[in-house]
């Protein structure tokens, strides 16, 4: 089968994307840890009998609670310096006064990465860790199936009340007695989210039916996605939540003389908040944060104030169970925390730490088979043995210090034995599809070795690539392949002990992805050995022999490696932008090097010519050729050296000289707009000094600049209606920017009416749309009429200012200098670089693609979710619609790269003329390129899926290589589509 | 003739490179606290005085490129003071790309303004030595196929050395393992340094064994 090889490349990207996503599935499997919570559970298990006969323990039911009331006020992004560091000292005076002096237990909670709100709100009722998955489930929260603590308490009569972010209501259906959910989806508005939480708590404080009341603040975490933690905005907040933990403190204690228990209240945060104000990552302000117990139960404080313990904030699922008399989750990992339970008697904390002890054992169990051998398992079993010698003691009425004693011995070896079982439990999460991992490896890599070998042919001039299908499919070999691989499936399927999603997926769609498989080791064996048949072809091919390469290949080919294998180390993989930036610089003075050397010696060959040595042409020949500067473009060149014209070829030449300097001087303006990655992360950056309310005046003239720039840019190739359009849409993006107040109106002092911004929005998103539909019409009509082909590179160019405008539209003001630096960049190479060096497109393809790279990163995206700007996917919505949120989220994420390689196609259709195949070489290129850090990746992930970073580092990656993925097969989609009437037209 | 002229060459090399292995070594015995990581500026002045006065005293003593007529003592003034010029251009030169290439514009200007200055004695004052301030002689000895004698060869060596070395430097800066030899610019120098030695060591070798191939034209 004879493809071109566009539509050969688009073809083996889709194929890679199967790979990938199954891949995927295998390497973040959900969660199926333990029985559903429908099932009968055991009888909770009595304590331990002591040896002996005789005595038995008559304490065989769960005890009872401890805490009549309690309150749990979740405030979203509370990070642990906002209670304990100054700044809780100074806005939070009534809670730093429990905290020193009061009847208080205060604690740091660890939060494990994602820290996202759901997998924490999650972790903290469950006592679980959910698993990386729950980060892409955040915005569509279903039904919480797993047992939880809610569960428990409604299933025991509790009454809950809740009011806050409606996640709680969409994970716990029909559990409250009462609820008002609020939306977290207006990142701009923290004031009315707070207010719609607390105007019920007056009514709810007086009322008597109720047992549990949860609260959920999402004002503060708002502030910080907004302007980050150190805003002056925080200080109110943090005062207003004070007064309200006040309150209901307040009114707890007055309560507490009527009943005989006490009430608790329990303040925490699901997260922390980065330095830059977003969460998700795992750094130590994003997991840290505070966790406070407030009762009357517990002693007052005295002596000098201690640094809060550290806990995991699993270990407040386990500890509320007790407190509340209910039984502990079945998936819970966390240890009761035994300062909570200090007070009581030394049998009854005997008594919870068993209980905790026995579920930790039970779902150790249930998860391992080798469970018997864990040393956690053992310390337990040994310290359930001496729990049973201690009641022996006291059943016999022993009160001396012997009792005692051994209290506190079995209490500690009760503690070790917890600790030593939920760590390894919290290893077990981790807990690989291998299987199915393994056959997407296998597709990535398979195509990625079709890709490599059909490069010399695909390159080639003709841009076609001879598919070996039919020898292949008739040959013994795939048939034999296909029944042994069919074999292994159903080896597999029938022995594997867990849930693996390759084999649960129905057996017709196994066996045809198994002859994928094979046909594509056909395909590659049939491929490999034609080439050893003729090796002389691949000589041929200027790009690939090996006398011709220039200083620029070899950069292009030691970068695409490096960059690959940089992907092994954490480091390089959490500053990936410092290698891009570096690549990109090195590519500018190559091109530096290069313009110099065109210019120069051709002006060096002229004078040769004029001292008219008829024996030096040869020798001129031969460095031209060796330079790989067209012979017939040099020929008339040295045919008219004459004066006319020289002028204009002066500045011409000073403007090439001078482009990658200005384009590196670019570079390096971008560069300290945004700071990302990890290590340098906090330091100062450009984009945070502009959003600082203060210099709203400055941001605001900033923007403006750059919308006119953005349109003088664009302008220059759109039709007069588009450019029309696109001018009345840039102005709705200023005024846009101007109603949710990012940015002011000189006439406009203060701005105090701050709107959602719908309807301006919504006006741009028309003339968007307007633009791209003029483009597509174009585009329609040059394929269908085959009109001539500036149609096309003026539907293509409109397609491009469509998607200019969006990106301008759902940009941060602070980012659209990038989008202005962006078209400068393009504009600058096509004019000044790419037209008089004469570059092949494969050169070009991945400059284009190097470029979107680093363009990703100056945006400000790394490689952590948390600088993910979620609040682009909601930009003139009025709430949350998941199709165009995504839509809009993943294009304001991926603008960089997207732009570049559309700008890429419009360039590479204009060349057209020069270079019948310049598309297809394009998209075959843009394909391969994007394919091998995937599965060089791919392959360092499974390899690496143990290392200590896998949850913080490796998978966010994954994840946005994945995406990468799927984005390049759109792309490359596309490009197929314009190279297809390309072809029709030449076939006419 | 040719052999002679490679051994010339090596020698050369050789005191070259043993200049540097004493800058590491000769200094501690008379400064007191000096380690080539922890005082590192400190070195980056000795390594490129001691690179320079070397570079100059080798120029003399060989004159690789012996011109024929006389040159009067004020042209040699001149020339010399152009070539002061050249260098301080190059090292601003440097400074500038470094920047760019990411590094604090405003902190620490002076180890990279320093570091600016150990390169441009790899590179351009070896090239001023070999070729003085002759812009049409650089442009001919950097362009493909421009060498006219092995001095030039291995010219292109060392410098193409160094740089490459430098530029392979910056790869350990992202790494978190906090060691010493990772604060700015202490692994881009002495990558720049190794690179140097490096090349040093490989241009006689080269030539030599390229010594067939190798036919250069007359001027």
């Amino acid at each position: 089968m004879r493809l071109r090889s566009g539509v050969f490349a688009a073809g083996c990207l889709l194929v890679q994307a199967l790979g990938v996503g199954l891949f995927l599935r295998g390497f973040f499997p959900l969660p199926v840890r333990s029985l559903p919570r429908r099932e009968p559970r055991g009888v909770p298990p009595a304590e331990p009998p002591p040896p002996g006969p005789g005595v038995t323990s008559n304490w065989t039911k769960i005890p009872s609670p401890l805490f009549k009331k309690v309150v749990i006020v979740l405030i979203d992004a509370l990070r642990d310096d906002f209670v304990f560091g100054s700044k809780g000292k100074q806005f939070m005076p009534y809670t730093t006064q429990l905290v020193e002096k009061g009847t208080c237990c205060s604690f740091i909670a660890e939060a494990k990465p994602p820290t996202v709100t759901m997998p924490r709100i999650k972790a903290l009722m469950t006592g679980s860790i959910p698993g990386f998955i729950d980060v892409i489930m955040n915005l569509n929260s279903p039904t919480l199936l797993e047992d939880n603590l809610i569960w428990q308490a409604k299933t025991a009569g509790k009454r809950i009340i809740f009011y806050g972010d409606d996640t709680w209501v969409k994970l716990f259906p029909k559990h409250f007695v009462e609820y008002d959910g609020t939306t977290s989806f207006f990142v701009s508005d923290y004031t009315e989210v707070d207010d719609n939480v607390t105007r019920h708590l007056d009514s709810v404080l007086k009322r008597e039916d109720w047992d549990i009341l949860i609260l959920h603040y999402l004002g503060l975490d708002h502030i910080g996605h907004l302007t980050g933690p150190n805003s002056p905005l925080v200080g109110p907040k943090l005062y207003e939540m004070d007064n309200i933990l006040k309150k209901i403190h307040t009114s707890l204690l007055s309560k507490e003389g009527e009943s005989s228990l006490p009430n608790l209240l329990i303040v925490c945060g699901d997260h922390g908040m980065s330095e830059t104000g977003s969460h998700g990552g795992s750094s130590e302000e994003e997991v840290h944060t505070p966790l406070l117990f407030i009762s009357s139960a517990f002693e007052k404080r005295s002596g000098p104030l201690k640094q809060p313990e550290l806990v995991q904030q699993t270990d407040l699922a386990a500890t509320l169970a007790i407190g509340l008399g209910l039984p502990i989750s079945r998936n819970s990992v966390g240890n009761i925390i035994l300062s909570v339970i200090e007070g009581k008697t030394m049998r009854e904390q005997l008594r919870f730490l068993h209980l905790n002890g026995f579920q930790l054992s039970r779902l150790l169990q249930e998860n391992m088979p080798t469970y018997e051998k864990d040393p956690g398992f053992e310390h337990f079993k040994i310290a359930e043995k001496s729990h049973g010698n201690w009641i022996k003691l006291y059943l016999e009425g022993n009160n001396s210090e012997v009792l005692l004693n051994l209290g506190k011995k079995v209490l500690k070896q009760y503690l070790e034995a917890l600790k030593i079982l939920s760590s390894s439990l919290s290893k077990q999460v981790a807990q690989y599809d291998i299987y199915s991992m393994t056959v997407g490896t296998v597709i990535v890599l398979e195509v990625l070795l079709l890709l490599l070998l059909s490069m010399p042919k695909a390159l080639s001039s003709r841009a076609e690539f001879e598919v070996p299908l039919s020898p292949p499919l008739f040959s013994l070999l795939f048939y034999l392949m296909c029944l042994m691989l069919c074999a292994v499936h159903v080896i597999v399927c029938t022995s594997a002990e867990n849930l693996c999603y390759f084999c649960s997926i129905s057996w017709l769609m196994a066996v045809g992805v198994m002859m994928l498989i094979s046909a594509l080791t056909c395909v590659i064996l049939s491929a490999f050995g034609k080439m050893l048949e003729n090796p002389k072809l691949p000589a041929k091919n200027p790009a690939v022999s090996n006398s011709s390469w220039s200083e620029l290949d070899v950069l292009i080919l030691a970068g695409t490696v490096g960059h690959a294998v940089s992907l092994g180390a954490s480091s390089f993989i959490e500053e990936e932008h410092q290698t891009w930036y570096f690549l990109i610089n090195t590519l500018c003075l190559a091109l530096c090097q290069e313009i110099c050397r065109h210019y120069f010696l051709v002006k060096e060959c002229d004078l040769h010519l004029s001292t008219a040595v008829k024996q030096n042409f040869d020798d001129i020949e031969e460095t031209t050729q060796c330079r790989n500067v067209d012979i017939p473009s040099c020929d008339s060149k040295l045919g008219k050296v004459t004066s006319s014209g020289q002028l204009l070829k002066g500045s011409e030449k000073w403007m090439g000289l001078a482009s990658p300097w200005i384009i590196l001087i670019c570079c390096r303006l971008l560069r300290s707009l945004n700071q990302t990655g990890v290590q340098w992360a906090h330091r100062p950056d450009f984009g945070h000094w502009l959003t600082s309310s203060e210099h709203k005046a400055v941001l605001s003239l900033l923007a403006a600049i750059s919308l006119v720039m953005i349109f003088i840019l664009v302008q220059r190739r759109c039709s007069l209606v588009s450019k029309i359009a696109m001018a009345l849409g840039l102005l709705g993006v200023y005024s846009y920017r101007a109603a949710i107040g990012n940015v002011v109106f000189p006439w406009q002092q203060d701005s105090k009416d701050i709107s959602k911004g719908i309807i301006e929005a919504r006006f741009v998103y028309v003339f968007v749309l307007g633009i791209i539909f003029t483009g597509t019409k174009d585009l329609l009509k040059s394929q269908v009429i085959s009109a001539d082909c500036k149609t096309k590179s003026i539907g293509l160019w409109e397609v491009y200012s469509g998607l200019v405008l969006l990106a301008a539209l759902i940009f941060r003001p602070h980012n659209l200098p990038v989008l202005v630096f962006c078209l400068l960049i393009q504009m600058i190479m096509t004019r000044c670089i790419w037209k008089p060096l004469k570059f092949d497109a494969a050169q070009i393809t991945i400059m284009h693609y190097w470029f979107g790279q680093a363009f990703f990163y100056f945006q400000g995206n790394s490689n952590s979710i948390a600088s993910v700007d979620i609040s682009a996917g909601f930009v003139g919505l009025n709430n949350y619609v998941e199709i165009p949120a995504i839509f809009l989220t993943g294009f304001a994420t991926y603008a960089g790269p997207l732009l570049w390689a559309i700008h890429l196609l419009c360039y590479l259709s204009s060349e057209v003329s020069r270079n019948s195949a310049a598309i297809g070489h394009g998209c075959f290129c843009y394909a391969l390129i994007c394919s091998v850090p995937v599965t060089v990746y791919i392959i360092l992930v499974t390899g690496l899926r143990y290392h200590l970073f896998i949850w913080s580092v490796f998978s966010p990656k994954l994840l946005y290589e994945g995406m990468h993925v799927f984005i390049t097969a759109a792309v490359c989609m596309f490009f197929t589509a314009m190279d297809q009437n390309q072809s029709q037209k030449i076939h006419d | 003739m040719k052999d002679t002229e490679i051994k010339r060459l090596l020698s050369a090399h050789i005191v070259c490179v043993f200049s540097i292995i004493l800058t590491t070594v000769v200094p501690p015995l008379f400064l007191e606290n000096f380690s080539v990581l922890g005082t590192h500026l400190i070195w980056l002045c000795i390594c490129s005085i001691c690179v320079t006065t070397v570079n100059i005293i080798l120029y003399i003593i060989l004159k690789p490129n012996p011109s024929s007529k006389r040159i009067s003592f004020a042209h040699k003034v001149t020339k010399f003071l152009k070539c002061c010029v050249f260098f301080f251009i190059s090292c601003i030169l440097f400074h500038g790309i470094i920047v760019l290439y990411g590094a604090p514009l405003i902190e620490s200007v002076l180890e990279t303004f320093l570091f600016a200055v150990l390169l441009s004695t790899f590179t351009t004052l070896h090239c001023l030595c070999m070729l003085g301030p002759n812009i049409q002689a650089w442009i001919r000895v950097f362009s493909k196929n421009g060498a006219m004698s092995i001095w030039d060869n291995s010219l292109q060596i060392t410098t193409m050395c160094s740089i490459v070395g430098a530029w392979l430097g910056a790869f350990p800066i992202p790494l978190d393992w906090d060691r010493p030899w990772q604060i700015w610019p202490i692994s881009c120098s002495l990558g720049a340094t190794f690179g140097y030695v490096a090349g040093l060591i490989i241009a006689p070798l080269w030539i030599y064994w390229n010594r067939k191939q190798l036919t250069y034209k007359s001027r």
